[in-house]
Parts: structure tokens; sequence; C-alpha cells
């Protein structure tokens, strides 16, 4: 890691009378925005910086040397799935022809619906389900999408009373969070000792009130539910439907399919398996799954091949792509119709090009091999490591598993108020050029570090970060205090988290 | 164990074996060396606990791995297939000038490759230019604070409408402005029927929304908040003199939808008096990207600070004194209080903050002076040279800014496909007033370019 500390901000760099633009001479005399009532027009100062072109590209190039990256390094961020963002996706989701006015009439636009119809359908493949809509922007945008087709559903039927959802304690807190900005009440199901779902648990939650129940299978501890055939056959027999949450869906690909383990709706992270950039938090595109009898329940505006006799006289196709609207309003319990819109237009359709060059590049070969090497890799990791560090749960997983803090020889026992914690052995892992795993996630451990390491990264790194692993166990027995004020090669150190919240600054200004 | 039908080869022959793949970096001696360390016999023995029944015996029902050549002929065939038009479009989204830097800076892979920025040691450049991103935002708006995001205009008004419920606790009314763009208005009213919000609209007069039967809701002192746009579906500047006020004393808020680019130069959601400010910033040096991704943006006052959904970046200092930036106030946000959350938000959109703190960092204030000017005076020379064609006629009073409604004497969508078929995209068809077309220019637009479209409709 570069340690060269860089904390300027671009209004810092600012002069009057610079600009960083150009723009062509004003070709349209006798119009101006004077001739604007002074009452709608802005009389507060726009303080924005005044910089030239070098002074912003040495300012983002320089800041950029603070980040940390797939391309910089290992990010075995658990439940996160970062694999490596080819290049080849970058190119070509900039090719001029994409860059299309959303309201373009469709038969300008036919490369882009088609480009978004073959990904809905490989997606379809790929889950088990019938169709998918990729307006979703986000894994939690998709729950909610997701939800409301759950809604809907039920709603459509007259089965009105189906207000609650059923969420394992494991499970991502979008879970939840979706559901409640769906309208639904949340249930919560408890886990056995294995971080699996209690099916006796479950039994007396499920009644006429259900209308259904989100999983993620592999779990969030990266096991996979092996009642799953069983768990749906009992949601489905009360009458509720199952929701797949994709976070954890690369170790599936091609070996078991959410739609055979019975599930009917589902989202996918096309930023975690399908290998585009997560941008630092977004943008992402979390793309809609479901059975077939579901789909006419997806958002709009939905992508359709049609027979278009227009085309006809050109002696080619006779079907082009529409932009469709299902016009079936929906009754809700207001009594009133709604025609879901959960996106401005097609979602995130620079990343919809992007999954789609990853979908190509892999094919039906390859896409399995994602899946089993991600498996490979968490599993060699946590059976190197577990002489140092706690598996609570001893078992084959699937692409992520989680330690409880270090063993006790190494100082893990958080029993001892001055134990070396999770924090700290994250910390340390910074100095050495990688990226901390996911930590104090999920929430059924104490010290839970959580590591996915995927397909992409090679054995010498893998080896590399557990010899690392082990060195920072060691340095826990011998010097803890190494660990507790680390990093200590990072740019900057570690931050005054209560500060910033007792005196907040959210912009330069204030 | 039941032998699978299909199982995987190992290893693929070739040269060197493994799965020689240019994204899988495993040799067979790598793939046999771990499988020893775990102490199983085979990739397929990882999966032996899945029920046999569940598993998918057979290969997947999709095309072969394409090379590099391949899939870049195939996409480039699909973009070819497009016929990108001269935009006359808006209706939310603009086809403003990006400044080359923008898009070279955004490719640094440093920035892109990153996940959201938890360990702030190592991620003090995302977290600098969000923190950016939020400053420059609030000084659009003339608000207090932003957030670092939302996943574009429409879901922050849906927010916006959550935030004005939730601050008010036991109200669940909102009232939200017929002459939103109807793309949002879509959007919100999506969120509120399935969050049981009780959303009403207050219709139109004259283009603009009816003042007094605004009143007369907020007056019922049952209304959690009011939203309304600038400009508005049609493109008039509305005038909201008094909004505020009518709203605060009656207990409830003002949010305020804006076209981001806008705000350079018409009285902001700070001065109108608002609570809330949001709306699409794609008009920040976003390119159109057939409607994304984009950005939405989430500004409010301090006061509602932990009302607001989504991210949010707060300055610092590290152990060594040095100013540092970490996200913060997390208690708001769904890892941590996952139901009670203000909203389900997790990934945004923070890589295009980016987009938005370059561009406003080369434009400065004179540059989004200038662009607005020319919008301006290129949306206002089209509009008086489309009615003198003698073809079209006005439908409402009042000043807009870069994008206005005319009424099409003759068939209206005959002529936008007649123009499309000369390469023009003129305008969108205006929901629930026939025959109209809604009309935007921006800077990019050349004299020439309205004169040669002007020409085709005279013919």
């Amino acid at each position: 890691m570069n340690r060269t500390y860089y904390g300027k901000l671009i209004f810092e760099l600012s002069k009057q009378g610079r600009v960083g633009y150009s723009l062509p001479k004003n070709e349209f005399e006798g119009y101006s925005l004077v001739e604007l009532d002074a009452t709608l027009s802005r009389q507060t100062e726009l303080s924005l910086p005044e910089c030239d072109e070098l002074t912003v590209v040495r300012h983002y190039t320089n800041m950029s040397n603070n980040n940390f990256g797939v391309d910089t390094g290992f990010y075995p961020l658990g439940s996160c799935t970062m694999k490596y963002n080819p290049k080849l996706n970058e190119e070509v989701c900039q090719l001029p022809g994409f860059n299309l006015h959303p309201m373009t009439p469709a038969k300008y636009a036919q490369g882009s619906l088609k480009l978004y119809d073959e990904v809905q359908k490989t997606l379809a493949e790929i889950a088990g389900l019938s169709r998918f809509t990729l307006n979703p922007y986000a894994g939690a945008h998709g729950e909610l999408t997701g939800l409301m087709v759950i809604r809907s559903y039920h709603i459509s039927r007259g089965d009105t009373l189906r207000t609650k959802i059923i969420v394992p304690d494991s499970a991502h807190g979008t879970n939840p969070a979706s559901a409640a900005v769906c309208g639904l009440q949340i249930v919560e199901v408890k886990s056995l000792a294995d971080g699996t779902v209690d099916v006796e648990a479950l039994k007396p939650l499920l009644g006429p009130d259900i209308a259904g129940m989100m999983m993620t299978n592999p779990n969030t501890l990266g096991l996979f539910e092996k009642q799953i055939p069983e768990i749906a056959r009992l949601v489905h027999e009360c009458g509720g439907l199952m929701y797949y949450d994709g976070a954890n869906l690369n170790p599936m690909l091609g070996v078991c399919r959410p739609g055979d383990m019975g599930f009917d709706v589902m989202h996918i992270n096309l930023h975690k398996t399908f290998s585009t950039p997560h941008g630092g938090g977004g943008p992402g595109s979390g793309p809609v799954g479901v059975r077939k009898g579901l789909e006419q329940f997806l958002p709009n505006p939905q992508v359709r091949l049609t027979p278009n006799p227009s085309l006809v006289e050109r002696g080619a196709d006779t079907s082009a792509y529409e932009l469709h609207c299902e016009t079936t309003p929906l009754s809700t319990r207001e009594g009133q119709g709604v025609s879901p819109y959960v996106s401005f237009f097609l979602g995130n359709f620079g990343i919809i090009i992007r999954a789609y060059a990853y979908l190509l590049s892999l094919g039906k070969e390859n896409i399995p091999m994602a899946g089993k090497l991600s498996v490979l890799n968490a599993n060699y990791i946590k059976e190197s490591l577990r002489s140092h560090y706690k598996l609570p749960i001893d078992t084959v997983c699937k692409h992520e598993f989680v330690f409880d803090g270090l063993l006790e020889e190494y100082g893990g026992d958080h029993h001892d108020p001055e134990h070396v914690t999770t924090l700290d052995v994250a910390k340390r892992l910074l100095d050495y050029g990688f990226h901390a795993p996911t930590i104090y996630f999920p929430l059924l451990f104490h010290e839970a570090l959580m590591i996915e390491p995927t397909e992409t990264e090679s054995k010498e790194t893998l080896d590399d970060f557990i010899a690392v692993m082990k060195r920072i166990a060691e340095e826990a027995k011998t010097n803890p205090q190494l660990l507790k004020t680390a990093p200590h090669d990072t740019p900057v150190r570690r931050m005054d988290d209560v500060k910033a919240v007792k005196e907040p600054h959210f912009t330069y200004y204030k | 164990m039941q032998t699978a039908k299909h199982s995987t080869p190992l290893p693929r022959e070739g040269q060197g074996g493994g799965v020689a793949f240019k994204y899988f970096p495993h040799t067979a001696d790598d793939i046999q060396q771990m499988l020893d360390v775990i102490g199983v016999r085979s990739l397929d023995d990882l999966y032996a606990e899945i029920p046999e029944e569940i598993k998918l015996h057979r290969e997947l029902d999709l095309p072969s791995e394409k090379s590099e050549e391949e899939v870049r002929s195939i996409i480039q065939g699909l973009a070819a297939q497009n016929k990108p038009l001269v935009c006359f479009a808006g209706a939310g989204s603009y086809d403003h000038y990006t400044p080359s830097v923008v898009p070279f800076l955004a490719s640094r892979s440093e920035f892109s490759t990153s996940y959201t920025p938890y360990q702030a040691e190592i991620s003090q450049g995302t977290l600098q230019y969000i923190f950016e991103y939020q400053s420059l935002m609030a000084n659009l708006t003339g608000m207090d604070i932003s957030n670092a995001s939302m996943y574009d205009g429409s879901t922050a008004t849906a927010e916006a409408m959550l935030m004005c419920v939730a601050a008010a606790k036991k109200r669940n009314r909102v009232l939200i402005s017929a002459t939103m763009q109807p793309a949002v208005l879509a959007v919100v009213r999506t969120y509120a029927k399935f969050h049981g919000v009780d959303l009403v609209e207050v219709p139109e007069k004259d283009g603009v929304m009816d003042k007094d039967a605004a009143r007369e809701q907020i007056e019922k002192d049952d209304v959690a908040g009011l939203i309304v746009c600038q400009p508005n579906r049609y493109g008039l500047i509305e005038d909201f003199t008094g909004l505020a006020d009518l709203c605060h004393e009656h207990k409830a808020l003002l949010a305020v939808n804006t076209m981001a680019s806008a705000l350079a130069v018409l009285k902001t959601p700070g001065e109108w008096g608002a609570d809330i400010a949001c709306g699409e910033a794609q008009s920040l040096g976003i390119p159109m990207g057939y409607g994304g991704p984009y950005i939405g943006y989430l500004c409010t006052k301090e006061a509602l600070v932990r009302k607001m959904p989504g991210r949010l970046v707060g300055a610092t200092t590290d152990a060594d004194g040095r100013r540092t930036f970490v996200l913060t106030m997390q208690a708001r946000e769904q890892h941590i209080r996952r139901e009670k959350a203000t909203s389900n938000i997790c990934t945004a959109q923070g890589f295009m903050c980016l987009y938005v703190a370059c561009y406003l960092s080369l434009m400065g204030p004179k540059g989004m002076h200038e662009v607005n000017e020319q919008s301006y005076a290129s949306a206002h020379y089209l509009h008086d040279e489309l009615l003198k064609t003698g073809k079209f006629e006005e439908v409402f009073p009042g000043s807009f800014l870069n994008e206005f409604t005319l009424r099409v004497k003759g068939d209206a969508h005959k002529l936008r496909e007649a123009l499309a078929e000369e390469g023009y995209l003129l305008g969108v068809p205006t929901l629930f007033k026939e025959n109209c077309l809604t009309i935007a220019s921006t800077e990019r637009r050349t004299k020439q370019e309205i004169d040669n479209m002007v020409e085709c409709i005279k013919r």
C-alpha cells in the first residue's frame, strides 16, 4: 500500500478565475437567463471549486493512490464476492451505440433491447426460473422488487392477510429492511447450532398470515441448507412463496439452481456473481427472477420480443423487441390499482452490458467452474488456518466461512477484556497489503471473521494470505499491542469514529 | 456417494493442464494440492452434502465460451443495431457535455474495483470524493447536508416520501404535485402502495401545481409532507413562494425535486425553505446511457440527519491527528438496525459521486452558469423556430429553462416518427395531453442541428 497521505480537498485547490472546461461560443443571440424573473432565480452564491484541468487530474489521481481495490490486492470480504472485474467488459460498455436517450423509440434501440433480453434469458437458465427483470439497481433494491412480486401475487388472489415474512436470524440486514419498506412484518426464525435453519422452529410460524420466506443458500455462514426441499415444501404448503437472496449464488453456479431448490422469486447481484465492479458502493445491479406464473407481477417497463409487421417488408426477421407495460392493474389493500415501477427506466444498463460480456466470455463450460473454484479456495483457506483461528462449524463450506476470532492460545479468549479482537486482526491485515474480511457478521458469533476468497485468486495469493494470517496470530501472542494499534503502514491510521458522530462534519462548508 | 451424471472434467486437456481459462489461475497441480489439504478427492466432492435430487445433472443450456474478439464482435454488433438520434428529449435525462477528464479519471480501477469503504484506512480515496460530492450537492441545493447518493432521482424522491412519514411519526399522508416527472411519479406511487403511505396527488392548473388545492389539503393538519417538482413535467418553472411557511405552520415537510444542473441558476430548495431536496443528478456530466447508471441525490437540513436514508461520510481525525474521512451515523442503516432502519438501501451509486465531483470541479461556477445559459438560449431558439413553422401551438404560459411543451397541429406521434427517420428525437409524448410533445435542448445542440430539423418539419 502506498503510504503517502494525501488529504487535500478540491475546494482547497480552487483559485478564483480558473476554469477546467471549454464550451463552444453561444450561437443563439437574443436569449439570456437574465430574462428569468428574479423570484425564480438563484440568489445565493454558488461556491463550486475553480480549477484548471491538470489540477483536477492530479487531485483525483493522488486520491486514487490512497484507495484499495481488487486490482490492487486480495479482497477476502465475506458475502461480497470481490472477484476480478474483466477489462473487456469496461471496454464494450462504452461503445457509443449504447449511449441512447431512454425515450428513444424501440425501433432505434433494438440492439440494447436484444442485449437486455439475452441477459434476462441467460439468468433464467442459470437460476432455473422463468423470467427476469433487470430494472432493479442493486441487491437490496432487488429484494424490495421481489417482495413486491410476492405481495402482488397474494393480493391478486384475494389473499390479502398475508402480511408477514419469515427471515432467518443469520440473514443479511437488507432482508428485514427490504421487507419493512415493502410493508411486511418480519418473523425471525432461529438457527441451529450449526447455523442452518431450525425446521422444527419454523413449523409453528407457518400459517395463513405468511406471505413467504427469505433465505440465502448457502447461508451467511457459507453452509448449504440441506433441508431446503423440506423447507420449501412446508412454506408452499402453507400458501407462502420462497424468496432467494442471491448474494451467495456464486458457489451454486451450474451445480444447483435456486429454482430447483424450490424458490419462486430471487435476485442476483450482477456486481457479485457476474463480475461487474463494485465501484466503492455502487452502481450495482439486482435483477429479479420469478417462477412461471409470476411474470405478470414484475415491474415495468418489460422487454418483450413481439412479431413486427413493419420488418416483414425487409424480408428479414419478423419480430422486434418492444417495451411492454403490464396494464392489468394490481389491486392493493386500498383497492386501487398500481402499475409497478421501481426505476427510472431499464435499470443500470451500463452494468448489464458488462455482465453480458462476462457471461459470453465464460460460456456454459466456465460458469460452473467459477463456483467450484470459489468453493475450493474457501475450503483451502479454512483448512489451512484452523490451527490458529477458532472454527465454530467444522464442515465443508461453500464459497465462504466464518472464524470466531483467534484461538485462545493466540489471545482470542473473548472473556478476557484484554483479548485480541477480530477488529485488531482485521486492521493488522491492512499493514500486510490485504483487505480485511467481513467482521462482526453474521451476528451469531462474538468475534465473527467472514472470509470469501472467490475463484479469481491464485493459490500463491491464498498461500501469502494464509502465511500472513498465521503471522498475525503469532504477533497476537507475542506482541498484542502491535495489533491493537494497527494499522501502521497504511496512508492513514485508525480513525476517531466517535468524533465523527459527536462533532459531525458532512460538508466542507460546515 | 452416488455418482453425479455430470461430473467436472479435471483437468481439461491441454498444455499445462488446469482449467485453462483467463479468469481462473488454477493449474491442475494447484487444484490437486488444494484438494489434498482439504481432504477430498474431487471438486464435486465439495458438494457432497447437497441432495442429488436438486442438483443440475446436465450442462447449462447456454452457448460455449467465447474468445475476447468474439465477445467484442457480438457486442459491437448489438451496438450497431441501435441508432442514436440527435437528442431533443429530456424528461429526466439530458444530453449534456461531459469533459474528457471525467471518464478518464473514472476509469481508474483503484476507485472502480473497490468495495464500500468500510476499512477507512485503505479507502480514503473513495471517502474523500464522496465527502466532496456531499459538499458540492449541499451547496448546489442550498441545504445543510447530502447523503452519499441514492439509485436515481425517482427512488430518491420515493425515499424523500418515506422520510416525511418517518419524521411526522403519526401522519401517513403525503402530497405530491401532479406536475412531477411521470417516471418519478410512477416509482413514488409504487413505493407508497407497498409501504402503505397515503399518497395524494395535488392537481395542476395551467401547467403548474394548483397551490390552492395544496393549501386546502395541508390545512387539514394530517399531512406529513408535500413533494413538488422543478422544472416540472412540462418544463415549466414553478413558483413555490409561501409553500414552506404553509407546510411548516401545519407541521408538514416540504420536499423539492429539482433537475440537478438547473440548481446552479434556479432558486434553490434551500432558498424556497425546503426540508428535503431530492432528484436526479444525471445532468451533471453523466452520459444518457439508455437510462443508467445515473445518480439520485438526497439533501436535507441538519435536524433531519437521523431520518436520512443511505450512507453518509463525515470528517474526523486519525490516530496521528490528520484530517480523514469515515462512514458515519451508521446506526440509521440496515446492517445495524435491520427492519428498523431508515431504508433498505445498501449499495447505492457511490462511483457516480466521482463523476459528479469531477464534473463540478471542472465546470466551476462559471461553467455551470454557461451550460445553463446556452441550454436556455438553444431551447428558446428552438421553441420560437418551431412556432414559426406554423405547425405547433403554445400550451401553457410561463417561464421555462431548457425544456418546454408544445401542441402539434396534427398527429404528434406521426411527426415524431417521421423526424426519427431523419435522425432526430423530437421530445417525448406528453402524458395525458393529446398531441403534445415535451421538448428539450442543451448546450450540445448546435444552431445548425436545430435549423436542419426545423427544415425537415417545414417539408
